[in-house]
């Protein structure tokens, strides 16, 4: 199961990012994951919450320009090679990968991955074959 | 001593000048009378017919023309000539898509190479110099008019164009120009790449610049002056009237000598065109008596300035404008080139972003900076980075391609651009000049 995850669209400016967690306090959101892409004049920040439906209208009310995409989300032991070892099953299955970022959390010794691939239903498929089954919100949230 | 292109002209007496001025006009208005039917029009609705034209007294009998004639009659509808006749045409980089398309005969050509000859010897050309004209060559009219008039004095002429600023610099010391010709702003980058370059006034062999095609300050005339070691010339003029040298500065530099025997200075009050006395700041109007292709009578540059016949210390009689203080419509010039809001408005919505937008211009070390502010919009958004600045990058071709310069496209969140009420502060010009 892929998770979905909203990127919201800021400008490079101070305050801008103050501006999203306060629109994201004010609305009781809990934010699981958080990465940040930069260009010059302007950054995504990809974000991966509780409600995610509610943190969308949320965004959109607050004039914030925001899109919804699927993720996939694995665990790896927190140990040297624990990532190599799920990048090669990756590798294995052609699976592109577009971008990731990774947070610690849940239980101790533990890693999350977030994976942006190319094709997401694909890749889903694929990992599958392979025995990896993704994550969803409440696998993470239980873990 | 004080160097004149035809002495004869330039130092004539008043009484001979508008002796030349009063007979040029009453032919002018009968031709045009004959040949344009779009001003004939013009004339007619104003009750006015070429038998009330007798002396250059009777100018403030006829109608005006404006930017918006031009665009209305575009592109053959002012001309004054057949096209076979015509020898050239420049053009102004136009609002929205339509450009003014200015038509010469070889007589025009004539005519304005001889003032841009007048405002070269003014700065000390003779056919001893090397100029370097740096101005853009192509349809604007600044490489074309200071090149013309640059062999007309009979000096070295180096058709250099605008950019590539190391080569411009290795040319002036290899080929030992005396003389530049460029934008005011292009004048001031070309001094600040010399410092980098660790060079000093005195390692290149320039003696004076004639710089015009925007508005610039005394303080940066100062600045050009003093980093490039030269002596710094104003020249002012319009595609719609030739091109540069319409009017140009002496050694007083105390105003710019309008070509008298060729334009006809007004000054008039901008809201309700009524002609204002000596010295009185307003919008300048200018006749072109003798131009025959595209020949403007009244025509309104939206320039604001005031004139003065007092007498110039260099021996001129022909009347003195100051130096523009601004564009009585929302035309800006940014590093030479003529933008209009409407301009970036087009474009913004060819490419499907919303048409709120803001234009911020400043003057950065004596260069003009250009920035575009748009609004993202949720359809234009995607998660990828690339992908957006692909987008960037294409709105910013698409913007070059309009307006002839680039500027930086920084986009921003929706709504952050401040709407006001009626019109929209569209421009933040924040130049001091």
């Amino acid at each position: 199961m892929s998770i979905r995850q909203l990127s919201v669209f800021l400008e490079n400016r101070p305050g801008k990012l103050y501006d999203l967690t306060a629109l994201l306090a004010a609305h009781g959101i809990d934010m699981r994951a958080l990465s940040i892409a930069e260009a010059t004049d302007f950054g995504i920040a990809r974000i991966i919450v509780n409600d995610v439906d509610r943190c969308a209208m949320a965004l959109r009310e607050g004039q914030f320009i925001a899109q919804l995409s699927d993720v996939l989300a694995f665990a790896v032991p927190d140990e040297p090679g624990g990532l190599h070892n799920l990048l090669s099953e990756f590798n294995a299955a052609q699976v592109n990968i577009e971008y990731m970022y990774a947070f610690l959390g849940g239980e101790p010794g533990r890693a999350y991955m977030i994976f942006r691939v190319t094709d997401t239903e694909r890749a889903e498929k694929a990992l599958t074959g392979r025995g990896l089954k993704s994550l969803t919100l409440d696998e993470i949230e239980k873990s | 001593m004080e160097h004149y292109y035809q002495p004869e002209i330039e130092c004539a007496s008043r009484d001979e000048i508008e002796r030349w001025q009063s007979e040029r006009l009453v032919n002018q208005v009968r031709r045009v009378w004959e040949n344009v039917p779009y001003y004939k029009r013009k004339m007619e609705e104003q009750g006015v017919t070429p038998d009330d034209i007798q002396s250059v007294a009777d100018l403030k009998k006829l109608p005006f023309l404006s930017k918006a004639d031009l665009r209305d009659a575009y592109p053959y509808g002012l001309m004054g000539k057949p096209l076979r006749d015509c020898v050239r045409i420049h053009s102004t980089s136009g609002t929205t898509g339509k450009r003014v398309v200015a038509f010469y005969t070889q007589h025009d050509i004539d005519l304005w190479e001889d003032c841009c000859a007048r405002a070269l010897t003014a700065a000390g050309a003779t056919k001893e110099d090397v100029v370097q004209v740096s101005y853009g060559y192509g349809l604007f009219t600044g490489g074309a008019g200071l090149d013309g008039g640059s062999h007309k004095v009979g000096c070295l002429t180096v058709p250099m164009s605008s950019g590539n600023t190391d080569r411009q610099i290795m040319f002036i010391r290899d080929l030992n120009a005396t003389i530049i010709c460029c934008t005011p702003s292009y004048a001031a980058y070309l001094g600040e790449r010399m410092k980098e370059l660790g060079l000093g006034p005195d390692d290149i062999p320039l003696k004076a610049g004639i710089f015009g095609a925007e508005a610039w300050s005394e303080e940066m005339r100062q600045d050009i002056q003093k980093t490039l070691g030269i002596k710094a010339y104003d020249i002012y003029g319009l595609t719609e009237l030739s091109g540069p040298g319409v009017s140009f500065e002496c050694s007083a530099q105390a105003g710019m000598h309008i070509n008298e025997d060729h334009f006809i200075p007004e000054i008039i009050d901008p809201d309700t065109g009524e002609v204002l006395p000596e010295g009185a700041q307003g919008e300048l109007v200018i006749t072109a008596v003798d131009k025959e292709a595209f020949p403007m009578i009244r025509y309104r540059t939206k320039d604001i300035c005031s004139l003065t016949y007092e007498k110039c210390s260099c021996g001129r009689t022909h009347v003195r404008m100051t130096k523009p203080k601004g564009r009585s419509d929302d035309m800006l010039i940014i590093r030479g080139v003529n933008v209009f809001p409407s301009q970036i408005e087009t474009v913004l919505l060819n490419h499907g972003y919303a048409a709120n937008y803001q234009i911020l211009v400043d003057r950065v070390n004596n260069t003009d900076t250009f920035e575009i502010l748009v609004e993202m919009t949720p359809e234009m958004f995607t998660d990828s980075i690339g992908k957006i600045q692909e987008l960037q990058k294409t709105l910013s071709m698409g913007l070059v391609s309009m307006l002839g310069i680039r500027p930086k496209v920084t986009l921003v969140a929706p709504k952050t651009i401040a709407r006001s009420e009626g019109k929209a502060v569209r421009v933040i010009d924040k130049r001091k000049i």
